[in-house]
């Protein structure tokens, strides 16, 4: 159920503003990509448009093709509601939903879109999920307490497993350590290793350790200065930017000596 | 080299010693003797110009915040001086805020308390004349006659009203925060709102009394046309409550459920709803607190009744608020009032109540409602 995504001459505004422009990027299925680059240069706006999480923003639009498995994803006639159930995303905090204890969150998908579930259907789809987000152990026990009054680290598994329990075939994560302590840190980090065996996984970071660590592939973007779009400048596997980059603003910003 | 021990030695307290971190602080006792000083100095000076009560404490207060400030300056220096002249000041200004609240629920539970009979709870006017109020003083018997069918009449025009307000009201707040964001129409909803707020409850009576009056013939009086007037002020309350509940709400909830794959109403309906209720529910018995004592839009709108009617399309109905307002402007013994202000008495602590049990009942459902928290 993993898919591949193609972008080709992607260009994202806000109103009149260009906020990334001219990306072409090839994301393999199965596979872990990592986009790093400084704040602002549009890494999670790019992130966005990858399930048309970017034109719930009023003003904001998009130009380009988006291809999942060889369909376009800006189609005219595309629901962007069925883009995002096979897309999933998590988020760069935490946020369980607080009126929904935590079995009622991971089904949150099936419910909240009103599909009718059998009851063990739904045991074992909330089983399944937390087990995938390493989460079933700890929660086992008090999967009908509310969701927010699990630790951040958990609440952020607990997240991933409510993605994953709508079977998307990409999965989109948006600095989902940058809340977290080095513990859950590594907790999620082991997941996304895990989760590379079902789903293509996207993962924007700040934290180029952790980019080295997890992904297959890594895009760096970078910004000319305010005002300016922000570019995808490299992207290749994540050895070869981090060790011998083709381009010196990614030597320069994966060694540390800018921004 | 020897193994030198490390542990401190503390020091050994100095009996009596006052400690010096203490220096230039005003000891516990200076501010009470300021207070008990001003007491008696407010005390003498109040029996100057003839003593009474409220010259005294005054006075006292007066000495007391200018003294307690003076004592701090000098000891403590301006910037505590300051501090304690405006802390209190504002005591005082809350003390003195609550005098009239106090005042008031002391009257009313005092001159209320002896009409709240099962008799004034359960019966209604009906045929409650001027000879049977100048019966019972000249017997000395228990006052007849009640307020039941303004009981019924506020509880079923308030239930109309908010059966009328609430959904619209909820629907353009909805309206306004998922999907008006920034449209011209939204913006003119917003204006009108605001100035629908601004509206005085009689035209508000007025209004819906001409609108019925248009579509039912002139003059058309029943429950239902004040539960209109009533909406029109509830309304713009609910909408603004309601608006205000649901910005609160994280947009990061909303984007969660739409990175489920969840649309744009279920999303609305189940997610953002659910977790603004508490402080919707709040705010719609607010506003129902805030229409339950209104009378002239009734008196325009439903008439006045001495009978009791459970039928809001038809016939007159009395409220509570016209009630006390009839029972004091026209006593139903011209001769004998005392009866009918007692009934007017008992009928604003009957309201009064009402208007507590709606707001605790406000914090109960906002506790009931709420996100729950536990682990």
């Amino acid at each position: 159920m993993s898919k591949r995504i193609d972008v080709s001459d992607l260009n994202v505004y806000y109103g009149n503003f260009r906020a990334v422009a001219d990306v072409n990027i090839e994301i393999g299925a199965k596979s872990v990509t990592a986009f790093i680059g400084p704040s602002g240069c549009g890494k999670s706006t790019f992130l966005r448009t990858l399930n048309r999480m970017h034109e719930v923003i009023p003003g904001a639009t998009v130009e380009g093709q988006v291809l999942l498995d060889g369909d376009n994803l800006y189609d005219p006639g595309v629901d962007p509601v069925t883009v995002r159930s096979q897309i999933g995303m998590v988020f760069q905090r935490p946020n369980p939903f607080p009126t929904m204890s935590i079995r009622d969150n991971v089904l949150a998908g099936v419910k909240l879109n009103a599909r009718k579930i059998s009851r063990s259907d739904a045991d074992d789809l909330v089983e399944s999920s937390l087990r995938a987000s390493n989460l079933w152990n700890e929660v086992k026990d008090r999967l009908d307490k509310p969701g927010s009054g699990l630790s951040g680290g958990q609440q952020q598994r607990l997240c991933i497993a409510r993605t994953i329990a709508v079977k998307p075939g990409v999965i989109l994560m948006d600095e989902p350590c940058s809340a977290l302590d080095p513990i859950s840190t590594l907790a999620i980090e082991d997941l996304i290793n895990e989760m590379k065996n079902d789903y293509t996984v996207v993962i924007v970071t700040h934290n180029m350790q952790q980019a080295a660590r997890v992904s297959d592939k890594t895009a760096f973007f970078n910004i000319a200065g305010t005002g300016k779009p922000g570019k995808l400048i490299e992207y290749d596997d994540t050895a070869t930017i981090f060790s011998n980059p083709s381009v010196k603003a990614t030597e320069d910003y994966v060694s540390g000596r800018f921004g | 080299m020897t193994n030198a021990t490390l542990t401190p030695v503390p020091a050994a307290p100095v009996a009596n010693r006052r400690n010096r971190l203490s220096k230039g602080r005003l000891p516990r006792w200076a501010i009470p003797v300021v207070g008990l000083s001003a007491l008696v100095l407010g005390a003498a000076g109040s029996t100057l110009g003839g003593f009474s009560i409220a010259s005294m404490l005054i006075y006292t207060a007066l000495l007391f915040v200018v003294g307690a400030t003076a004592v701090t300056v000098i000891v403590e220096g301006r910037r505590q001086g300051t501090n304690s002249f405006f802390t209190y000041l504002i005591h005082g200004c809350f003390i003195l805020a609550l005098i009239p609240l106090i005042s008031v629920l002391y009257t009313v539970l005092e001159r209320g308390l002896p009409g709240m009979t099962s008799n004034f709870l359960f019966t209604s006017m009906n045929g409650m004349t001027g000879a049977v109020d100048n019966q019972s003083v000249a017997d000395g018997t228990p006052v007849l006659g009640g307020a039941y069918h303004a009981v019924v009449g506020t509880l079923l025009i308030t239930a109309f009203s908010t059966i009328i307000s609430v959904p619209i009201g909820m629907l353009a707040a909805i309206y306004l925060v998922e999907y008006g964001q920034g449209k011209a129409l939204s913006r003119g909803i917003t204006f009108f709102v605001d100035v629908m707020t601004g509206i005085p409850s009689i035209v508000a009576g007025l209004f819906a009394g001409a609108l019925f009056g248009i579509l039912f013939g002139p003059s058309t009086r029943m429950g239902i046309v004040a539960a209109v007037a009533l909406s029109v002020l509830m309304i713009p309350t609910v909408v603004r409550s309601t608006e205000e509940m649901l910005k609160i709400v994280p947009n990061e909830l909303r984007e969660a459920s739409y990175a489920l794959g969840v649309r744009k109403w279920r999303t609305i309906a189940q997610v953002v709803i659910p977790t603004a209720i508490s402080g919707i529910a709040s705010g719609v018995t607010l506003a129902i607190a805030r229409v339950i004592g209104e009378t002239a839009p009734i008196l325009v709108t439903a008439g006045l009744a001495n009978n009791i009617n459970f039928n809001v399309f038809s016939n007159w109905m009395a409220t509570l608020p016209t009630f006390i307002y009839y029972q004091i402007l026209s006593p139903t013994s011209p001769t004998n009032i005392d009866p009918s202000a007692q009934r007017a008495w008992a009928a604003a602590l009957l309201l009064i109540i009402m208007v507590m049990v709606l707001n605790l009942g406000a914090r109960l459902i906002a506790r009931v409602f709420s996100p729950k928290t536990g682990r």
